[in-house]
């Protein structure tokens, strides 16, 4: 679990992160959501350390992160696997080598046991065939994926994703998305996901964080996000095509035809798309 | 007020390198990496620089010695002294500022604009420790040796540059080489080229790891590293001079 509480950071007397406070549980999604420019990543750096907060606290197991010393830090680090928006590969290694890098630093492995993790970790994001390459010869859909692969290879506890599907295609953003999904109820991970995707929000948002220009304007979860009254919210994610429906089906709740909470999960196991084809005797 | 602040930031991140490695054979495997690339990096440069430096010299030499009276081994004795004393480790050093420095400072630039310093953070990793330090003690080791075999090709290129403009024979030359020889020259030239090899390491490496911004920003950065390194390197070189040449 992460407490963040009462962040406040300011570059220069330009006041990015105004008062946010979360409480962010173990194994679940938490999404940062909000438009480009809204704090999302400077968030983020903040609760890993990157950033130092003017003021407020950020506690890992309870203890303040900002006023921890470098080597209580670093053993937190540890337990931290963050995926960077610009993916933030060492290009002068391959992918494998991106990859295998945390754990030659800090297992004593055999190659051979290191090798076998970097191609099933690879082969979660559903990355083959791309072990040898340098980063610069990849898509940046694909860099997005080396990097997680890199930031879950040493099963963190707490898993930082900054936009991990801008750039991919919509398929392989669900297969991200369930992988993130997946490892954090696996691991029991506190994971936190900064994402302006609304299929990502509705996939995966166990707890949602809605940032306006630096302020936590909501806090919610999938369930109760799209019946939200909050107008710059509304504004948010009913510009999104893909909640059409569900807009419309928020008219018939707000006139009192149907009950929001059945018709929600309808709503999310119906249109969930699935990748595995469902078995025959249906 | 700003140089204090860099001289202050500069002395922290000398102080912040200091520290336990989190992994041994990883840091070892980087000093190796920073030793190629820094020596075997900058071999040819500086093989060509030394032997045209040497032949130079010999051939200025025996332009200025005019006099009947003074006997021609003694271009031998002055090239030896030049190359010795100030070619080998200034010049070779300001080459390396310009060759290896900006490698330095646009490695480490890059890293930081592109967020891979901070990805090495979040690990865990003090990357002060292992991405300079290793840069550092690898210039320590390499760059005397550049100098030292600089050394060597700087006289070897004046004694081809004599014979081939005939202005001296092989063994007059290589007599002048023995005569009046100072072994504490060599010494003197071998603590100029580690203060060098310092110089030319930390401060693209400070210049480097706090860039901020962009790409036209490790431009800057690193040909502000090299500027800044030229200058030390002749400020040193005075300064060390002054205070260790008996005069
Ligand atoms: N290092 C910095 N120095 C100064 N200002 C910064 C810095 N980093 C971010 N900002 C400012 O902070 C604000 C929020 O930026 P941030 O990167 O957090 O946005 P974001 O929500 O992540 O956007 P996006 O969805 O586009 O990634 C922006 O106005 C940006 O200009
Ligand atoms: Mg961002």
């Amino acid at each position: 679990m992460i407490e963040v509480k009462n962040i406040h950071k300011s570059f220069g007397d330009k006041t990015i992160i105004k008062d946010v406070s979360a409480v962010m549980k173990a194994g679940q999604c938490n999404l940062i959501i909000g438009t480009s420019g809204s704090g999302k990543t400077v968030l983020m750096k903040c609760m890993v350390g990157l950033f130092a907060p003017d003021s407020g606290e950020v506690l890992y197991h309870g203890q303040d992160f900002t006023a921890m010393n470098a080597e209580d830090k670093t053993e937190i680090r540890k337990e931290i696997g963050m995926l960077f928006q610009g993916a933030a590969l060492f290009d002068s290694l391959t992918v494998e080598q991106n990859v295998m890098f945390p754990l030659s630093m800090f297992t004593k492995w055999t190659f051979r046991k290191k090798h076998e993790r970097v191609n099933e970790v690879l082969a979660r994001v559903n990355l083959v065939d791309a072990n040898k390459k340098f980063p610069s010869e990849l898509s940046g859909g694909m860099k997005k994926r080396v990097a997680l692969a890199r930031a879950i290879v040493l099963n963190p506890k707490f898993l930082f994703c900054d936009e991990p599907n801008s750039g991919l295609d919509p398929q392989t953003s669900l297969v991200i998305d369930r992988l993130i999904k997946e490892i954090t109820i696996e691991y029991n991970i506190t994971t936190v996901v900064n994402t302006h995707d609304m299929n990502s929000v509705m996939e995966i948002g166990n707890y949602i964080l809605y940032m306006y220009q630096g302020n936590k304007e909501w806090e919610g979860t999938n369930k109760e996000i799209i019946f939200s009254k909050n107008q710059r919210l509304n504004d948010f994610i009913f510009a999104s095509e893909f909640l059409k429906d569900a807009k419309d089906m928020r008219m018939l709740e707000e006139t009192g035809k149907i009950s929001n909470e059945r018709n929600m999960e309808e709503l999310l196991d119906k249109d969930a798309p699935t990748l595995v084809p469902p078995p025959d005797d249906e | 007020m700003t140089i204090f602040y860099d001289i202050g930031r500069y002395l922290l991140m000398i102080k912040g390198m200091f520290s336990r490695p989190e992994n041994g054979k990883m840091y070892w495997k980087e000093f190796i990496h920073q030793c190629s690339e820094i020596g075997f990096g900058s071999l040819g440069i500086v093989a060509i620089i030394s032997v045209f430096i040497g032949a130079v010299s010999t051939i200025q030499t025996a332009y200025q010695l005019v006099s009947p009276l003074i006997p021609p081994s003694t271009i031998g004795q002055i090239v030896r002294d030049t190359v010795i004393l100030e070619f080998a480790p200034t010049l070779v050093c300001i080459v390396l500022a310009g060759v290896a420095g900006s490698r330095i400072a646009s490695e480490l630039g890059n890293m930081r604009v592109s967020e891979q310093i901070d990805a090495l953070e979040i690990m865990g990793i003090n990357t002060k420790t292992y991405l300079i330090l290793p840069k550092i003690v690898a210039s320590l080791l390499m760059i005397p040796l550049l100098v030292v075999m600089s050394m060597a090709l700087g006289i070897w290129g004046g004694r081809l540059a004599g014979t081939a403009a005939g202005i001296i024979s092989r063994s007059t030359y290589d007599r002048g080489l023995h005569e009046f020889f100072v072994p504490f020259n060599v010494f003197f030239a071998l603590i100029k080229s580690y203060v060098f090899a310092f110089i030319i390491s930390s401060i693209p490496a400070f210049y480097g790891y706090y860039v901020k911004g962009g790409a036209l920003e490790i431009g800057r950065a690193s040909t502000k590293a090299v500027v800044v390194s030229c200058i030390l390197i002749l400020f040193a070189d005075y300064v060390l001079s002054a205070l260790l040449l008996p005069t």
